[in-house]
């Protein structure tokens, strides 16, 4: 049996303010298979945040195991997890945060050229992603010629250029209308569910929460089913 | 890399002002550069004609060619000396000049010489000079007799000489004895007896150990003091501050050119930080973001030197002839590399905030 796309294993994360020891994940155990999509809610403030940025190594836990995929990356260097993002994590930003002069084909090659993997398979994946998504014929336009819902597909794209085990997504549909958030939500499940890969989503749109397999609230830095 | 040159050709609006302001300072560099170089060859050029592995002059002249004499006697000492080849006499006279034709008196410097080098032929006839092209330039051709000085001594021009000023006045090469006649007629102060000259060119033999050669020579005297060509050079008049005053004026425009190009990329990696922190989150390392902001900074330097070299060569063409603006491959190749060097080290200005951009900062980050 493989290996879920993610597991959490009493994880902490702590901070320092001033004297002061911030609890921001408490004890988060949390497993998320291949092919599953997770919906995360939580008040501001919760460790939504900060939960996704230790499950995308972004940030090392202060206590607990991390494991993505097959690898346990809780004691990675920072240079180690940088390297490994590259390769097993996608990542769909609230902000969509294209790169505003590249072209949507461009955006999603940009995950090969900071890997230093920009090759004739990756452009050949670039084209297949875009299709796909239903951007063939967008693939030449930059960001600022995209609808809202072009470019969030964009990024998609981009956040599965690396073949990764996990995609995390920050609020993908808050900048977008109902309708749209819809169909970019369907699309997500599809492509998830499609490619064997696992996800988790943050929202505060609980209209959006029906998409997920499952849904977890957290609250103070603790995760409730 | 490719994101770096991508922005610079889709984005090239962003970079206008700092290639803008670069491209003025490289101008500045260059014509800075230019006038140096025009006055120092100017200047010097009699001296490094000369092919001299050193310049001997008489201790009491504190290393000017108008105030040294040496003595026949002294020469005959000098040619004794191991490791002394060749020697030769050298004087000035530093006088007016009338072309034939020409509105005004110019400035020229009548140099008596007996040594011929590379640059310099063999000397003419009595009563003959191989002239700078600078009085070419100013009005004399081949055949000419011009008149030296307040005497009006005549000298025809036989042949012309490149770069053999002396103190920005065209070179006037002549004999020993026409030297010596254009000072007796025009300088009767400065006359000095026959057989002794201002000074002495020596070359020593092949493989000798210059410097103990010309340490030797001082010994042998007793009472002179011989330079090297390169620190005969240093001793002509004003040469050693005017190189100092323009060095310092050009170190200080690299370095407003460095700063210019810090504080524009500072400026941009702050814009640039949220950019900046998704890149990291899939997987950018900060030295391939570093190279990107480098490679930027040293594309647009480059094309700033290419810009403002072209304007320095524009320039070049409407600049009035009293100025000694001279453009030398050497100082084009040496601005190129103080450019480049300022725009790799104000680009790593930025590193220290770049390394420190936190990826886990692009996530919560709301549009």
């Amino acid at each position: 049996m493989p290996s879920p796309a993610l597991q959490l294993t009493d994880v902490r994360k702590t901070y320092r303010s001033g004297d002061e020891e911030v609890v921001a994940l408490d004890h988060a155990t949390l497993e998320v298979g291949r092919d599953e999509l997770v919906a995360l809610v939580g008040p501001s403030g919760s460790g939504k945040t900060t939960l996704l940025s230790v499950a995308g190594a972004l940030l090392g836990p202060t206590e607990g195991d991390v494991r993505v995929g097959d690898t346990e990356i809780g004691d990675l260097s920072e240079k180690e997890r940088t390297a490994f993002r590259g390769k097993e994590i996608g990542f769909v930003f609230q902000a969509v945060n294209l790169v505003p002069f590249l072209t949507a084909r461009e955006n999603l090659l940009v995950v090969a050229e900071m890997n230093g993997n920009l090759d004739k398979g990756a452009k050949h994946r670039a084209d297949q992603l875009l299709d796909e998504l239903g951007l063939g014929h967008r693939t030449g336009n930059q960001p600022g010629e995209l609808s809202g819902g072009e470019r969030q597909r964009v990024a998609i794209g981009r956040a599965l250029m690396n073949e990764p085990s996990l995609v995390l997504f920050d609020e993908p549909t808050s900048a977008l209308d109902t309708e749209l958030g819809e169909q970019v939500m369907e699309l997500i499940g599809r492509e998830m569910r499609s490619r064997g890969v696992g996800g988790i989503f943050v929202t505060h749109d609980t209209r959006m929460t029906h998409h997920a397999d499952r849904t977890l609230e957290i609250i103070d830095g603790r995760l409730k089913a | 890399m490719r994101l770096a040159v991508r922005e610079l050709l889709r984005r090239p609006g962003r970079f206008t002002v700092v290639g803008g302001a670069l491209t003025v300072l490289v101008l500045l560099l260059l014509f800075l550069g230019g006038l140096l170089d025009g006055l120092y060859l100017n200047s010097t050029g009699a001296v490094r004609t000369l092919d001299a592995d050193g310049i001997v002059f008489s201790d009491d002249a504190r290393q000017s060619f108008l105030r040294s004499e040496i003595t026949a006697d002294q020469r005959a000492e000098i040619d004794e000396v191991d490791g002394v080849a060749a020697t030769g006499g050298l004087g000035f006279a530093l006088l007016g000049v009338q072309i034939p034709d020409g509105d005004e008196v110019v400035d020229g410097a009548v140099v008596g010489y007996e040594l011929a080098s590379d640059e310099l032929p063999e000397p003419p006839g009595t009563g003959e000079a191989h002239a700078d092209r600078q009085l070419e330039d100013e009005g004399a051709s081949v055949g000419d007799t011009v008149l030296v000085g307040p005497a009006e001594v005549p000298l025809t021009i036989v042949g012309f000489v490149d770069d053999t000023n002396y103190l920005q006045q065209g070179g006037l090469w002549v004999e020993p004895e026409t030297w010596r006649s254009v000072l007796a007629e025009n300088r009767p102060d400065a006359i000095v007896a026959d057989g002794s000259f201002q000074s002495l060119v020596v070359r020593v033999d092949d493989g000798a150990d210059v410097d103990a050669v010309l340490r030797a020579i001082d010994d042998a005297t007793g009472a002179t003091e011989t330079l090297s060509q390169a620190e005969a050079i240093d001793a002509i008049p004003g040469i050693t501050e005017q190189n100092a005053t323009f060095t310092a004026v050009i170190g200080v425009t690299i370095f407003v050119a460095g700063l210019v190009i810090a504080l524009f990329f500072a400026l941009l990696t702050l814009e640039r930080l949220g950019l900046y922190a998704v890149l990291k989150a899939v997987g950018g390392s900060s030295r391939t973001l570093v190279a990107g902001v480098v490679v930027q900074s040293v594309v647009v330097a480059a094309g700033a030197f290419v810009l403002g070299g072209l304007l320095t060569l524009g320039l070049l063409q409407i600049v009035p002839d009293g100025i000694p603006l001279q453009l030398e491959p050497s100082r084009a190749l040496s601005t190129l590399a103080s450019i480049t060097v300022a725009a790799v080290v104000g680009a790593l200005v930025s590193l220290r905030r770049i390394v420190r951009i936190d990826p886990a900062s692009a996530i919560g980050a709301g549009a």
